[in-house]
């Protein structure tokens, strides 16, 4: 998913002068493309992601589209203020990028596992909320979050994600994407589960839904309701705390649908999500989404 | 503001920062006034501005990070001729641009503050932008003393020299009084110049009150090219009213009647 961004913002940062990229003494072997062929549109900040994130919005406010780039909690928890207030309340046209979503970092610890960043991200006001499900998503995102002018936050995962979609995606902000249409059962799935998901109902030959939400924030309404008019039973899936994530956010849409009397009913729902736990002992990203719990089976539940 | 001369210019801030600070029975009048005088010297004589045109690309960026003393930057802003000075009666009230910690809706502020340590980060940024794109206008940061405790500040002052910014100034209003104490008891700053310095930042220290020191200082800048210039203003909390001078009570009260009349006819006795 990394070198998806990368590549892609290269991409556009040859036709585009205003695009800068500023990193947080991370991404070795991934932003030196970039750094080579725009050195007027780099910066390293340093180990310093509150500046790093003052900068950004000081250059916004100049004119640029800046990215901001390092792991996990850094640019996003380490800094939570300046997002909301230097970015976000000015609504400056800066993308917060982290990778290491959820536990691809997974031996390096809770240090380095991005597993509240969603939920306390998805409360600020002008931030849209990003978690792609494969490198095309992610390639995709990356040019619609460009074009729209204001503070994004893209979820990756790492290197080496496997592609899930089988032609170049054209994304709109807010639109979830269907993946596999089903029945009776759908499984919302939001950045780098996805690929778990679409093998598991695969390989299990079942003959349920799949949707992928590359937008926490906006959240797509209208697939909702084509959602809760067409299956019985909904399943949502993500690498975060179960407290105000992607399942929570998926609750407050339905609710919403429903008080504004827009879908008659519910489908059941049940969320599959971190319980409200730190992980304590070293494990890859497999082992750590099994030992947790992130896991589907044929029943559903 | 040609014809004001920057004293004047600070008498008129002072008295309309009281005034705000009275009607709106608002705090933090002893910050805004020790730092009405840097605030007269850089809109009269030094900022590069039009009142008619906040987003004039060539205009100086001026951004107060310690934005809860705001009224003397309203203040000064109108005197400015950024907005009318009686829109200045709903400060702080229902429904009003002019919140009580520093408002970008407001014309002329640059970028809204209130959260401390965020300013000159930004400021860092904005100056960035001038070099990269090789423009020529300069940004200035007001800080204050307190808030020089935040971290971020210090990785924006790690940052600026490394980055050659000379565009870039700060400003300390340094009255040696923070919210809860003396500067030297809650966390001491001594020796700030030294602390710059170590840090590579070129150091001129003045008498805040003295317009001539920074006038001079203002003039001098960059000290040298490559190295941001930080002007550490040695001021007094509360200055121009002399029961508010050097008080910790003044960063929270707001005057009675008694005491805002006391304070305007001071000030009118002044010069």
């Amino acid at each position: 998913m990394r070198t998806a961004f990368i590549n892609q913002l290269i991409i556009e940062a040859r036709n585009n002068p205003k695009i800068f990229l500023i990193v947080g003494d991370l991404g070795f072997s991934v932003v030196e493309p970039f750094a080579k062929e725009f050195p007027d549109r780099f910066l390293n900040a340093g180990v310093a992601e509150q500046n790093m994130t003052g900068i950004a919005a000081g250059l916004a406010k100049e004119g640029y589209t800046v990215f901001t780039y390092s792991i996990g909690n850094f640019p996003t928890l380490r800094c939570m203020e300046q997002i909301r207030y230097d970015v976000c309340y000015h609504n400056l046209d800066v993308k917060i990028v982290a990778v290491g979503g959820g536990y691809a970092y997974g031996p390096l610890g809770a240090s380095h596992h991005a597993t509240e960043e969603l939920g306390m991200l998805r409360t600020i006001p002008n931030l849209i909320v990003c978690a792609p499900g494969d490198p095309l998503e992610t390639k995709a995102v990356t040019s619609a979050i460009i074009k729209h002018k204001g503070p994004c936050y893209l979820r990756l995962g790492k290197a080496g994600e496997p592609i899930v979609h089988v032609n170049e995606l054209n994304i709109e902000i807010g639109k979830m994407l269907a993946v596999v249409e089903g029945k009776n059962t759908a499984v919302l799935s939001t950045g780098a589960m996805l690929k778990y998901v679409y093998d598991f109902i695969a390989n299990n030959n079942l003959n349920w839904g799949l949707y992928s939400f590359p937008f926490i924030k906006p959240l797509d309404l209208e697939g909702l309701n084509i959602i809760a008019d067409n299956y019985e039973k909904i399943i949502t899936i993500e690498e975060h705390q179960k407290s105000g994530g992607f399942g929570s956010a998926i609750i407050e849409g339905f609710s919403d649908l429903d008080g504004d009397n827009k879908i008659l009913k519910w489908p059941k729902l049940n969320r599959i999500a971190i319980p409200e736990q730190f992980a304590f002992l070293a494990g890859s990203q497999k082992y750590l989404e099994k030992i947790f719990g992130l896991v589907l089976n044929k029943e559903g539940t | 503001m040609n014809e004001l001369t920057t004293i004047e210019f600070a008498k008129k801030i002072r008295l309309k920062t009281i005034e705000m600070v009275y009607k709106a029975k608002a705090s933090h009048v002893g910050g805004a006034l020790s730092m009405a005088d840097i605030l007269a010297v850089l809109y009269g004589k030094i900022l590069k501005y039009k009142s008619d045109n906040t987003e004039w690309e060539e205009r100086d960026r001026f951004l107060l990070s310690k934005g809860h003393a705001c009224t003397s930057l309203y203040a000064a802003l109108a005197i400015a001729g950024f907005f009318d000075i009686e829109e200045l009666e709903t400060y702080a009230q229902d429904g009003s641009i002019f919140l009580s910690h520093a408002s970008h809706k407001v014309p002329g502020v640059e970028f809204s503050t209130g959260s401390l340590g965020h300013a000159l980060p930004v400021g860092c940024g904005i100056a960035l932008a001038a070099k990269r794109k090789k423009e020529n206008w300069r940004t200035f940061v007001l800080l204050s003393d307190g808030e020089l405790d935040e971290g971020s500040n210090w990785e924006a002052i790690l940052f600026a020299p490394n980055h050659k910014l000379d565009n870039l100034v700060a400003i300390v209003d340094y009255n040696k009084i923070q919210s809860l104490g003396k500067v030297i008891e809650v966390l001491n700053l001594d020796s700030l110049r030294a602390k710059f310095e170590a840090f590579n930042w070129r150091v001129v220290e003045v008498d805040g009150h003295n317009h001539e020191e920074l006038l001079k200082a203002f003039l001098d800048v960059p000290l040298e090219k490559d190295f941001p210039t930080v002007i550490i203003s040695n001021t007094i909390k509360g200055k121009g009213v002399d029961f508010m001078e050097d008080k910790l009570l003044w960063h929270y009260k707001s005057p009675s009647k008694e005491q805002y009349e006391e304070a305007i006819e001071q000030i009118e006795k002044s010069l």
